[in-house]
């Protein structure tokens, strides 16, 4: 059984259409994301799970029960904020017992409940002071702590991570997967962060536009990315103009601008039909940059281009590549020596890390 | 040279302003019968007769009794008309905005000839519960102005982490909301009892026959005579309006200070 279910949710303001008919289910136990830019919808969808937000359309159900007119605090919800969300008033003891108190959990063992839930988020010492006395990370640890310790039976996390200086939300990413890990609970998690949605998810759902462009595992969402837009938002990639020219075994062949024949395997070219219009989308770090002259193994493709920019990096380079009429982006481990502005080498491009997209070329 | 002559001329702004009330605080404790200098000597006998005398007894208790029922009714009905306005989207809400401040900006003058003839259009005499509701609809727009700048920084995702653990609307309100509230709502209430206990303009207007507030008790008395009596009661109507809004501040800060602010 699915722990929430959307079916056919709508949500308009006004004449404005925020998130356009959706359906998801969120199994048991897992850890969902909503990945997308600002305005993309995905908080209006979690605070409709939420109880914040009433959907214009659709339904909504929890643990099989169907929650639309249930107010927000019948839910049964842990609910934890970009910005901690605090009482500023209250004890760190006294947060984190809050839940527990509408809930008719008998005093000492609210305590004993509030105890536990600090060791889990490692803060076992911060119990009497004030939230105002805690680091953002170590306030966001009690907020997470507030909204699990009333065994909620979904937890929505929205940009959880989004106010901490990099370096913790790292730490933070690693820690909260661990607790969601080892108290199992459905997580439904709201972000901008590409990063941060491939760490942690068992699902991603991209979304733009009020519309969900792809659903699926973090690999497979990075790798065969469904449309262009969910190439372009994860990760860099290279869009390349071309014309699908028939199947040819188990694959299908395009003629792209630039590299001439390639031949896509049919399991990276779901929806593209035999001829017509179509794009190549290859990832920054799958097209090799080799010294001109290079003979291409491997089943690559090679052809001559000049590096126009180099922005190193450290351990791997960006290289702005001119070929023709072509500029593609290419991200490589630096081998001694990255290439310099002006080098002419030779690109490389394996068909098999190809994805082949339907498409109009504009 | 410069900075002295600012420094001179601050200070004399300073004597030219506080300088009839240290007269009125110092004659208060002059000996002599009459109000004036020089002092014949020091005595608390004013305050002895000011606490004897039971017509300014009457209007202390009147004064008291109607300011602490204006703070309370402004705040209960300030605190309600900033939620209203500031977490609901309420049609016209910058129009009752402004309709709430206005009793500000008219002069006073203005707005107690206005309620007196619009109580008489009415046909209903004036008495102590509508000396009250004159002294609430100037006092409002002081706790609406306060409570409302201190709900605007209330972040609202608090409330609706409260709601979310399962607190009713209501318990929100006064588990979280009301409690982050209060330094706003006693700030408020402060003002609207001291300005009550010091208005003498709207009263004047309003006050039923035989009903006497300090302000209007004060008044009565200088047309006969400047009694002695008038300074010890102005250096208890000092005392308290200046006094209150102090010891309110006081308390605000050690509330704050308690949660580690």
């Amino acid at each position: 059984m699915s722990a929430v279910t959307l079916t056919d949710i709508v949500k308009r303001f006004g004449s404005f259409t925020a998130v356009h008919r959706m359906s998801l289910e969120i199994p048991e136990g897992s850890f969902v994301t909503l990945l997308g830019p600002s305005g993309c919808g995905k908080t209006t969808t979690l605070r409709m799970v939420a109880g914040l937000l009433d959907p214009t359309e659709g339904d909504i159900s929890i643990k099989g029960r169907r929650v639309n007119d249930l107010p927000i605090h019948k839910r049964n919800l842990g609910l934890v904020f970009q910005n901690y969300a605090l009482f500023p008033h209250k004890t760190v003891a006294d947060n984190i017992a809050f839940g527990l108190k509408y809930r008719g959990v008998p005093r000492d063992e609210a305590a004993k409940r509030v105890a536990d839930a600090l060791e889990l988020v490692q803060l076992p010492h911060v119990a009497e002071r004030y939230p105002k006395q805690l680091s953002g990370g170590q306030q966001q640890r009690i907020a997470l702590a507030r909204a699990i310790v009333i065994e909620p039976d979904v937890l929505l996390l929205d940009e959880p991570l989004s106010a901490l200086d990099a370096n913790l939300r790292e730490d933070m990413r690693v820690e909260l997967k661990r607790i969601q890990h080892r108290i199992g609970v459905t997580t439904l998690f709201v972000t901008h962060d590409q990063s941060e949605a491939l760490a942690m998810s068992d699902r991603i759902v991209v979304m733009s536009a009020g519309r969900v462009e792809q659903t699926g595992p973090p690999e497979e969402v990075y790798n065969t990315p469904a449309s262009e837009f969910v190439a372009r938002f994860l990760g860099a990639s290279n869009i390349i103009d071309a014309r699908a020219g028939g199947g040819s075994g188990d694959g299908i062949a395009l003629d792209a601008d630039g590299f001439g024949r390639v031949v896509v395997p049919l399991a990276r070219a779901p929806q593209l039909s035999a001829s017509g219009p179509a794009r190549l989308v290859i990832r920054a770090e799958k097209l090799s940059v080799r010294a001109a002259g290079t003979t291409a193994g491997d089943g690559a493709i090679g052809v001559p281009a000049r590096i126009e920019a180099v922005d190193y990096q450290g351990q791997a380079a960006r290289y702005f590549l001119r070929l023709g009429d072509l500029q593609l982006q290419a991200i490589n481990m630096i081998d001694e020596h990255p290439f310099n502005e002006g080098d002419e080498v030779s690109v490389h491009l394996r068909p098999r890390d190809c994805t082949a997209l339907p498409g109009a070329p504009a | 040279m410069g900075w002295n002559l600012v420094r001179v001329w601050t200070l004399l702004v300073y004597v030219f302003m506080f300088a009839p009330v240290a007269v009125v605080l110092l004659l208060s404790f002059n000996a002599s019968q009459f109000g004036s200098f020089p002092m014949t000597g020091f005595s608390f006998r004013w305050f002895v007769e000011l606490a004897e005398n039971e017509a300014i007894l009457r209007a202390f208790r009147t004064s008291i009794v109607l300011g602490l029922l204006t703070a309370l009714i402004s705040t209960t009905l300030g605190v309600l008309a900033s939620l209203a306005l500031v977490r609901y989207r309420v049609p016209g809400a910058n129009m009752i905005s402004t309709i709430l401040i206005a009793p500000i900006l008219v002069p006073e003058v203005v707005l107690a000839v206005g309620l007196l003839l619009f109580l008489n259009f009415l046909g209903i005499p004036k008495s102590f519960p509508l000396l009250l509701a004159g002294h609430v609809i100037f006092t409002l727009p002081f706790v609406v102005l306060v409570v409302q700048a201190r709900l605007v920084g209330i972040r609202r995702d608090v409330e609706e982490a409260a709601l979310s653990l399962g607190a009713s609307p209501v318990q929100t309100f006064f588990e979280i909301t009301l409690p982050l509230l209060m330094p706003a709502v006693l700030a408020g209430g402060l003002f609207a009892f001291t300005i009550s206990f010091d208005d003498i303009t709207g009263t004047l207007f309003w006050k039923p026959g035989g009903v006497e507030t300090v302000p209007t008790q004060i008044f009565a008395m200088l047309r006969n005579s400047i009694s002695p009596e008038i300074n010890a009661l102005g250096t208890v109507m000092i005392v308290m309006t200046v006094g209150l809004p102090l010891l309110g501040a006081a308390i605000a800060r050690r509330m704050a200070a308690g949660r580690g602010a």
